[in-house]
């Protein structure tokens, strides 16, 4: 640490303030650090592999990573105080827990498409259906156009009710208020975590036991938006929110009624938190299993009649192929898993432009 | 308003004579357009308000004749066969509950240290990727979870299975019914089981919890961060003194979020556990069986009694997610964020 001494420079007024560096990594910091992990490395490879009877690379990393704390806290302690010690733990531990993560999420991305790649690279995956299909028929025959389609189809009804309810009772709870909003707010956000099976529960003894309905793609988007409509309702209030005040203020102090208010300046100014609310509930429905599961049967042909027939879609197909426990089938069901995997991901993208352009309008 | 002309002073008789004005309406009441726009939104909002609360009274009257014809045997019954009319769901809250634990258990400090890696100690640069990741990793559809739990994860989860009953095996909750020292392990005893459905679950839960941590986190006043700073904090100094203890609203919160998650997760459970209908400790073990898989694994061949049985099931997974989270939703509104945003 540079200490300048105020008092006695003649040229004060040139003194530059600089900040304390807290992320800087010294040579010696880089040394230690390369040191503890080649060290602990050699280490564990003569003591785990050869003198002890480890096995497994789980279990070689785990001791590797135990070993390395070890060392690197000796070598950190040798030159620095505790509190650096600690420091120094803690963010290796740190990196750990975040590579952890990062690579669980990339080994179920990476590995989805890997296992899909077999039955994806068929063009005729994509047109044909399993209509007359077996489940252990090689994968150049049938496909899972039925699945897409329905889960097209179930989506795009389930959104045409959940999102105007959603940003409707949004509007009710951030715009209108009142005593019973508070009520609203507190049902939908318990709601927001309801099992998704219970939604789907509730839509088969009602729509399907109780009145009769087949096992169909709309009883599907009736328990989609069930579940849909308190994401969409809670992130759209929330977008609700952060649209300053004063907006809403100057517009009504200019005499616009508070309608005129929310649809001129309110909902245009969350256009983006409002789409990505929207997105939010849909990559949840989309990704709904237990609700299809329990409420839209699995055809094994193409449906595009929501009412009156089974229809399946893209998460119960894989499902049910998994389930058979086929080797072909799975394989199937890992082709569908990359296709739905890619739906999500291209909301997901189209989320992200949104929101970064919303950060670039601010 | 009335009260206040009411109570107005009368004016000095020596002042020139004016007058009173009455006050000014403050709040003169809607425009019809205006009046109709409230309506329909509190109508909307009504609506919503029905339509999700109305399963929770919908299970509640549902699982009234169950309750009755059972009584309290429901909850302390482990069997659920229904041919021989003994149905209960004691070993389908034991397994649930073993689940939803072992999956925040890995959750917790995983979403944690994630958290604190991305507000304060990720590189600047990559710290909207990092966020980014979260979010994705919170949008992949659970079913994909389940996959990845069954072929993935559970090649390598039965050795670490393997390993902790060898040697941690004293402890009930680590005890397997097999040798597992055997020469030829078998292996499909440690399949299927209790904690490797939790670790699928716990990646579901991890990005949730990390998620309401982070945005807490962030808001950790700047200020008292560079105090410490100033102090001659280090990094994690700073974390453990301002961080953490505003943040501590956050982190229950959204452990408990995750928690009423992990309780209610289906597909990827249903795809890795086989159903064992006994209440045992011993995670480790191949089969138990959670309350939303085995809704979702008998609905279809359940008659009218054993549908309201399955209902009944239902509407009490109901009313512990709804608990959890209602506290969820408390602990994170008292905490010191959460305040709206001004010009």
């Amino acid at each position: 640490m540079t200490v300048v001494s105020s008092t006695t420079d003649p040229g004060a007024t040139r003194r530059v303030d600089r900040p304390r560096k807290i992320r800087v990594m010294t040579f010696d910091d880089w040394m230690s650090l390369g040191g503890s992990l080649l060290s602990s490395l050699a280490l564990v490879d003569i003591v785990y592999e050869h003198l002890l009877d480890g096995s497994g690379t789980v279990g070689f990393l785990v001791v590797w990573y135990l070993t390395f704390l070890t060392i690197y806290g000796i070598v950190v302690a040798m030159s620095n105080p505790r509190t650096l010690v600690v420091d120094r733990l803690v963010t290796s531990a740190l990196y750990a827990a975040a590579g952890l993560v990062i690579f669980a999420l990339g080994t179920t991305v990476v590995y989805t498409f890997a296992k899909g790649i077999h039955a994806v690279a068929h063009v005729n995956f994509f047109t044909k259906t399993m209509a007359g299909v077996s489940p252990t028929a090689p994968l150049n025959q049938g496909g899972i156009f039925h699945a897409i389609v329905g889960t097209f189809v179930e989506v795009g009804i389930a959104i045409a009710v959940s999102v105007p309810l959603g940003i409707g009772t949004a509007v009710y709870m951030a715009e209108v208020g009142g005593r019973f909003s508070r009520l609203v707010r507190t049902v939908v956000e318990a709601m927001t975590a309801l099992p998704e099976i219970l939604a789907g529960l509730f839509v088969y003894v009602t729509l399907i036991v109780e009145f009769g309905l087949p096992k169909s793609g709309i009883a599907a988007s009736a328990a989609m938006s069930v579940t849909m409509v308190p994401i969409i309702a809670r992130a759209a209030e929330v977008a609700l929110r952060v649209v300053p005040g004063g907006l809403r203020e100057a517009s009504l102090a200019l005499g616009a009624s508070r309608w005129r208010t929310v649809r001129k300046v309110v909902l245009p100014s969350a256009r983006a938190g409002l789409a990505t609310a929207t997105i939010l509930g849909v990559a949840r429905g989309v990704g709904e299993t237990a609700v299809v599961l329990i409420t839209s049967g699995a055809s094994s042909f193409l449906t595009v009649n929501p009412v009156g027939s089974e229809m399946n879609s893209l998460p119960l197909y894989i499902f049910t192929s998994v389930k058979t426990g086929e080797p072909i089938a799975i394989s199937r069901a890992f082709g569908a898993a990359s296709v739905l995997l890619t739906i999500v991901l291209l909301l997901f993208v189209i989320t992200r432009i949104l929101a970064r352009e919303k950060a670039v309008r601010r | 308003m009335t009260s206040a002309t009411a109570t107005a002073p009368p004016p000095p008789p020596s002042a020139p004579v004016r007058p009173p004005l009455p006050p000014r309406r403050l709040y003169p009441g809607l425009e019809p357009s205006d009046r109709a726009f409230h309506g329909v939104a509190r109508s909307v909002g009504m609506f919503v308000l029905v339509m999700t609360g109305s399963i929770g009274l919908f299970l509640g009257y549902q699982s009234i004749p169950t309750l009755r014809h059972y009584g309290l045997h429901f909850f302390t019954e482990t069997q659920w066969n229904p041919e021989l009319n003994k149905l209960g769901i004691a070993a389908v809250l034991v397994g649930t509950v073993e689940v939803a634990l072992v999956a925040m258990t890995v959750a917790f400090p995983l979403a944690l240290m994630f958290a604190v890696f991305i507000t304060d100690y990720a590189p600047r640069r990559i710290k909207g990727w990092l966020v980014s990741a979260i979010d994705l990793m919170a949008a992949v559809p659970s079913i994909i979870y389940g996959l990845w739990g069954f072929f993935i994860l559970q090649p390598h989860a039965i050795n670490l299975a393997r390993w902790l009953s060898q040697h941690l095996g004293f402890i009930p909750i680590f005890h397997v019914d097999t040798d597992p020292n055997a020469a030829v392990w078998q292996q499909s005893r440690y399949t299927s089981s209790a904690f490797i459905a939790g670790l699928a679950v716990s990646m579901m839960a991890i990005p949730l919890a990390c998620a309401v941590m982070r945005a807490v986190f962030d808001q950790a006043p700047i200020g008292e961060r560079e105090a410490a700073l100033a102090l001659g904090a280090t990094r994690w100094g700073v974390v453990k003194s301002v961080v953490l203890p505003f943040g501590k609203g956050g982190i229950i919160g959204g452990t408990m979020l995750a928690l009423g998650r992990a309780l209610g997760e289906t597909a990827a459970v249903l795809i890795i556990i086989s159903p064992a209908y006994v209440i045992k400790p011993r995670i480790l073990e191949a089969g138990t069986q959670t309350t939303s898989a085995l809704i979702a694994g008998d609905f279809g061949e359940a008659s009218k009694s054993q549908l309201s049985a399955l209902l009944t099931a239902g509407f009490v997974l109901f009313l512990i997610t709804i608990i959890v989270n209602t506290i969820a939703a408390i602990v994170i509104g008292r905490s010191r964020s959460g305040a709206a945003t001004e010009i």
